[in-house]
């Protein structure tokens, strides 16, 4: 066995873990404050990629105006699909809201496809292109500065929920709704903004993700990865989904590396089912999860 | 015109189907406690849940009748902002966030505070003083508090809140007697220090007559006898009912059945 070999292979994959709890962790958010399981939060942080390649690369923005603008773009789509398509589904069965969300990503994949086709495209790049090496490992710059990056707005989300009154607000109300409405905190306002910020952090991870590996309209099958990732980890435990989104990213990694890529979903799916059998509400879970 | 709350004969249907209140009036002074007492099922809490706002959740509708507060008609408007106007809820079983700090518990009840002109200073001081017990455990989860001490931080979110009407639903629900009187002490208190009117809706009627100046007791959705709390409790029927005291066979039967009684007799004779 080639340890160095690994030793890379592994490293990168846990750098992209950390891109999947990101993306996790705005699926959660939602989740644990509004009850909606979000099967399009993989295509939200799709479209607000190909926002990117529209500012940076048609209109030629720098960078630093076009990933601030795209990242905005993701959360404000979010913060319309929520009020315009699951706020009138309050009150309707879960598998009934899940099925919104899964037509929404239907409609933003046939959305992309119009404007931008279907055919893969490359971003610009944008982030230090001078090699990292970790002790002996080499790590791809766009890995290497993707993950930090990423870690770096998970931190500010992290705190934010700990330390701030909206973080309070937040987790009253993802407690005991009924309970939050009766200490005056504006419900519908909270699953909004949960709404605007899981696809904002969702945002961010998919921009970095689509500067390692390109884009297509099937971009938002590593959805499908992070509810993997969030099952695995517990529906509704943030911590849960921090440490299965890097479990998961370097599992795919490897089982990519040495047994193909078309073994990456197989590997994951076969390590959820196993999880699942020995731990029905996820590694982290606490609720019981509606049986679909 | 000095009541804080007025309820006018309201009727109240869950999902549509369930009718629960029929016609019931109450109406709470400014500054006063008011008790509402009934046994289980009798449509105590849902009384509240109507004022509040907190129905609809349930699907439950007020399909007659008008609810006042300071005047004004509360058809329509959304829960939160009757908290920030100055009417705070403590639900049945009181409800504290458990994953979520005591403090952190006061901070979520600041957001009854918005948008108002004293907003600036929260008054976790003046819980504390209230509850010294939540001080020392400021940083624990509620969840881990005993069912006295959650009962306190209910209260102190109300407390916080800064209301001009408490609406307490069973405060002594599974709480020791000793408690029970330290809670409504300190429910007297509030009422009286902070001019804080309360609503205090109780299966307990020998603990609430104490503190109230007046008295509604309702069956099946609607009021069947009120007064002041002192006439309450020197009335026959109320103190064989409600506070056990007197009566055969001490037997708990409802003051529904009481009037078929009664009618009986006199059918009888
Ligand atoms: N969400 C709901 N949907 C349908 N029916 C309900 C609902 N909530 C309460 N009810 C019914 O309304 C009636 C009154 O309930 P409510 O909770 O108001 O009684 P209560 O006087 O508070 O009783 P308790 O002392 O047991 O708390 C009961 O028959 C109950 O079954
Ligand atoms: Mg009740």
């Amino acid at each position: 066995m080639d340890w160095l070999f690994f030793g890379e292979i592994s490293l990168a994959g846990l750098a992209m873990g950390g891109l999947y709890a990101l993306i996790a962790l705005g699926f959660v958010i939602i989740y644990k404050a509004t009850r909606v399981i979000n099967f399009a939060i993989g295509e939200i942080m799709m479209f607000a990629a190909y926002l990117f390649l529209a500012f940076a690369g048609g209109m030629e923005m720098s960078p630093w105006v076009a990933v601030p603008l795209a990242v905005l773009g993701g959360a404000l789509l979010g913060g319309v699909i929520e009020k315009t398509m699951i706020r009138p589904m309050l009150g309707e069965s879960p598998i009934a809201v899940v099925m919104v969300t899964i037509g929404i990503a239907s409609i933003l994949v046939g959305l992309v496809e119009l404007i931008w086709t279907a055919d893969p495209q490359l971003l610009p790049s944008f982030l230090p292109r001078q090699p990292v090496f970790i002790g002996e490992l080499y790590l791809a710059p766009k890995i290497a500065y993707g993950f930090l990056i990423g870690m770096a707005v998970l931190v500010i989300y992290l705190l934010y929920f700990r330390f701030s009154r909206g973080g309070v607000a937040l987790r009253a109300t993802a407690s005991d709704q009924a309970a939050a409405y009766s200490m005056g905190i504006n419900v519908r306002r909270v699953f909004n903004l949960a709404w605007v910020f899981g696809s904002l952090a969702a945002s961010v991870a998919g921009i970095l993700v689509a500067a390692t590996g390109g884009l297509s309209p099937q971009f938002g099958i590593i959805g499908l990865s992070v509810l993997v990732v969030v099952i695995v980890g517990g529906l509704d435990s943030i911590l849960g989904a921090l440490v299965a989104g890097v479990f998961i990213g370097w599992l795919e990694t490897v089982a990519g590396a040495y047994l193909g890529g078309e073994y990456r979903m197989p590997a994951t799916f076969a390590v959820l089912a196993v999880i699942l059998v020995f731990k029905p509400y996820g590694l982290f879970g606490t609720h019981e999860i509606e049986r679909v | 015109m000095d009541a804080v709350l007025e309820i006018e004969n309201i009727e109240v249907v869950y999902n549509k189907t369930v009718q629960v209140l029929r016609g019931l009036s109450l109406t709470v002074p400014r500054g006063a406690i008011v008790a509402l007492l009934g046994s289980n099922g009798a449509g105590k809490s849902t009384t509240l849940k109507s004022v509040s706002g907190l129905l609809a959740l349930e699907d439950g509708e007020v399909t007659a009748g008008d609810i006042r507060f300071k005047g004004q008609s509360l058809k329509n408007r959304p829960p939160e902002k009757l908290v920030r106007e100055g009417l705070f809820h403590v639900m049945e079983g009181r409800r504290v966030f458990e994953d979520l700090t005591v403090e952190e518990n006061l901070v979520a009840a600041t957001y009854a505070l918005s948008g108002r002109e004293d907003a600036r200073s929260r008054g976790y001081e003046l819980v504390y003083d209230y509850f010294p017990r939540l001080r020392e455990r400021r940083r624990q989860l509620a969840g881990y508090l005993s069912g006295g001490e959650q009962q306190m931080l209910a209260l102190g979110r109300a407390l916080i809140a800064r209301p001009e009407l408490i609406m307490l639903d069973e405060p002594s629900l599974g709480l020791a007697p000793l408690l029970v009187e330290e809670i409504f002490e300190i429910v007297a208190r509030i009422n009286r220090e902070q001019g804080t009117a309360i609503l205090l809706v109780e299966q307990n009627a020998a603990v609430s007559l104490a503190i109230a100046s007046y008295g509604y007791i309702m069956e099946n959705g609607k009021i069947v006898i009120d007064g002041p709390a002192e006439k309450l409790t020197a009335n026959e029927d109320v103190r064989e009912f409600y506070l056990g005291v007197g009566g055969q066979d001490g037997e708990a039967r409802s003051y529904r059945e009481i009037k078929h009684y009664k009618r009986r007799k006199r059918w009888l004779s």
